[in-house]
């Protein structure tokens, strides 16, 4: 990460937004910025006034797509944590945390079942699909795509539950909630064994199986 | 329910539900009630009378939709007073429409919704028959949505850009509109258009079978001008793409596209981007599945790997019949569609007729569209409708006279690359009828002898 330049505009943008305290240049605006904001619309001038896209100091750069335009600003490490939620199949990004298949059977009695059913088949009339069962269908002619039958990463359970799980309140479930309902999902599975705990370090461990049942793209050399 | 559609046991019990669903609305919409005075009907295009469609979109909508102030008139419009004769009296004052604009109460074309089961959950098709030239209206262009509409304040919206890059940054919608803009006409296609078609003809308008493909001008930033300021470091090769929306949508994108032709855009048809299609910003990836171009756009991370995320394993992956399933299959090929004659319309007596339709590539320009009146027997070239854009809805044309006969008619695309559009019979022995996404088979519409126009498989 590297320093903020330092802005020879900070005074005169300073002043503008005492000015002119709009929302959108307040927003930023305890942040060291080395560009000046867009051109703000005066106040009642009585006269439409589109905004101008001319700006007033570009000479730092040379106009063109690979200039160093100095625009926007670092983003720091508490902002990018703050929405970094995504988990890969190497376990990065997996937060800490721990859960069983115990505590993950109340919590989806509690926060899944509705949707997805008390034996995990899914609810039609809700549209909450089946989480396991199909094994060994997908060549047939009724194939059933679930996590037990599908799904290639354990990541990829926990990383979807947490992000956008359960339907009436997304992102609502803690890290030890997501590794409790992961480990009860992939025990009914039949993947884990009840007594499984699921963390950053096991979890990432779990083999599907359907690991190897995914293809690179052959087209456009093959139809 | 034996005698509908979608009874192949190789349907799953949700897909069955969805389109017959489906189905039901079409019959209901294109089918006025007996009470309906439509004069229509014996026209070519389908009773689609102000009634049946309004009472469709109610339904579409799952609840009463708020009825606008002048509450007869179509969505989009205002109901004003027909008068006798403009030439004898002054017309109504400007900016009566409160400044926006407002289409004719005449106009009356609308977005389905498919019907999934959740509302939150669904997408809506773009009225293709009834479309000219290769812009389609903001305000038909269609939706997919994995969890809702977001509403998002775009002076509290930021996109975060990390990972692999020397300079993680921060950017404000202000931000991203100081730099250097870029802008391009190109369609964009969920790669589950046509869904419903692999094993039999099942929707009957065109709208249902091709309704997930429209085009607009896009406008914003390169994504290559972003990821410079960053510094993208060395080993980098995918990007995650993540949205604000309850979904928390995510895709990995492959670097070397992200440096080609990526945009980050914050305009449609020279406006902001309307909220369902991503507003305040929007990944725009020319060429690549719709569901790729992540909107509400929040993040952008650097990485060595692909993410793996629901969306690229669980779902837009294409089953074959060996149990296998391609993954990343990021790109459209080509395909076309006649838009017109096409199916539930009828051709009122023989005579002439100007076909017409659509191409598209995600691998470039459309070189070349045949068009067959006789099934696919012979195949005559039509004229391609300027401009011809790169990754762009092509319009296309030709004339000709129906002689009352009973025929097929048929287009069939090739793009600059060579590629030409298969029938569905190559692309069903190269893939099965399970792999769900990715239909771009030639498209059959018969004419009857009574001029009716239906989805075959021909």
């Amino acid at each position: 990460m590297s320093t903020p330049r330092q802005s020879p505009l900070g005074s005169a943008l300073a002043l503008a937004m005492a000015l002119f305290p709009l929302a959108g240049l307040a927003q930023d605006a305890a942040a060291p910025r080395s560009v000046a904001p867009l051109p703000a619309e005066l106040p009642d001038s009585g006269e439409p006034t589109p905004p101008s896209p001319v700006v007033a100091d570009e000479a730092a750069g040379t106009p063109g797509l690979d200039a160093d335009f100095g625009i926007g600003r670092p983003a720091t490490a508490e902002e990018i944590a703050a929405i970094d939620i995504d988990a890969t199949p190497d376990g990065q990004g997996l937060p800490d945390g721990r859960g069983s298949y115990a505590e993950g059977k109340a919590l989806y009695d509690e926060r899944c079942v509705a949707c997805h059913g008390e034996n995990l088949k899914g609810i039609p009339e809700t549209g909450g699909p089946a989480l396991i069962g199909g094994r060994d269908t997908l060549a047939g002619d009724k194939p059933l795509k679930t996590v037990e039958s599908y799904l290639a990463h354990a990541s990829t359970l926990y990383d979807y539950i947490h992000r956008a799980m359960p339907m009436d309140a997304p992102g609502s479930l803690t890290p030890d909630q997501v590794y409790a309902i992961s480990a009860y999902i992939l025990g009914r599975a039949g993947i884990l064994d009840e007594t499984a705990v699921l963390d950053r370090e096991t979890l990432p461990q779990v083999r599907m199986p359907n690991a190897e049942g995914f293809t690179a793209d052959p087209r456009p050399e093959r139809l | 329910m034996p005698d509908l559609p979608f009874s192949s046991e190789r349907y799953g019990p949700a897909e069955r539900r969805m389109a017959q669903a489906l189905v039901a609305l079409e019959n209901r919409i294109l089918h006025p009630r007996p009470t309906e005075d439509c004069a229509c009907r014996q026209g070519m295009f389908p009773g689609l009378s102000r009634r049946g469609m309004l009472l469709g979109g109610a339904l579409l909508g799952g609840a009463l939709v708020a009825r606008p102030a002048r509450a007869e008139a179509p969505p989009g419009a205002i109901e004003y007073p027909v008068q006798p004769d403009p030439t004898r009296e002054q017309g109504r004052m400007i900016l009566d429409d409160g400044g926006y604009g407002s289409r004719s109460q005449f106009e009356n074309e609308i977005r389905w919704r498919y019907p999934t089961a959740s509302l939150d959950s669904s997408w809506s098709m773009t009225p293709l028959a009834s479309g000219q030239g290769i812009i389609t209206p903001s305000g038909l262009h269609f939706e997919r949505h994995h969890g809702g509409i977001p509403n998002i304040d775009p002076q509290r919206h930021a996109l975060i850009l990390h990972g692999m890059v020397d300079k993680p940054l921060r950017l404000t919608m202000d931000d991203l509109k100081r730099m250097p803009s870029a802008s391009r006409i190109t369609f964009i296609e969920c790669s589950g258009n046509g869904l419903t078609e692999w094993e039999k003809p099942t929707l009957r308008t065109v709208q249902g079978t091709h309704g997930l493909t429209s085009t607009s001008e896009w406008t914003g930033v390169r994504l290559s001008t972003v990821l410079a300021e960053a510094g993208v470091q060395d080993g980098a090769a995918w990007i995650l793409a993540e949205g604000a929306d309850a979904a928390v949508m995510t895709r990995s994108i492959p670097i070397d596209k992200a440096m080609d032709d990526a945009i980050l855009a914050y305009a449609q048809n020279g406006e902001a981007l309307r909220p369902e299609q991503g507003y305040p910003l929007r990944l725009l990836l020319p060429g690549y599945e719709g569901n790729t171009q992540i909107k509400w756009l929040r993040r952008l991370e650097v990485g060595d790997k692909p993410f793996m995320t629901r969306e690229e394993t669980l779902k837009y992956t294409d089953l074959l019949p060996d149990g296998t399933a391609r993954q990343f299959t990021l790109t459209m090929d080509a395909k076309s569609v006649i838009t017109f004659p096409s199916g539930a319309m009828q051709l009122p007596r023989p005579g002439f007729y100007e076909i017409t339709g659509l191409a598209w590539s995600g691998r470039g320009r459309i070189a070349e569209v045949e068009v067959s009146a006789d099934g696919g027997k012979t195949w005559a070239k039509a004229a391609l409708q300027e401009p011809v854009l790169d990754k762009c809805h092509t319009r296309f044309r030709l004339p000709w006279v129906w002689d009352g006969t009973e025929t097929v008619l048929q287009s069939r695309c090739t793009d600059e690359t060579g590629y030409r559009q298969p029938t569905l019979a190559e692309l069903v022995q190269a893939r099965g009828t399970r792999s769900v996404y990715h239909l771009n088979a030639i498209q059959s519409w018969r004419i009857a002898q009574n001029g009716e126009v239906s989805n075959v498989h021909a």
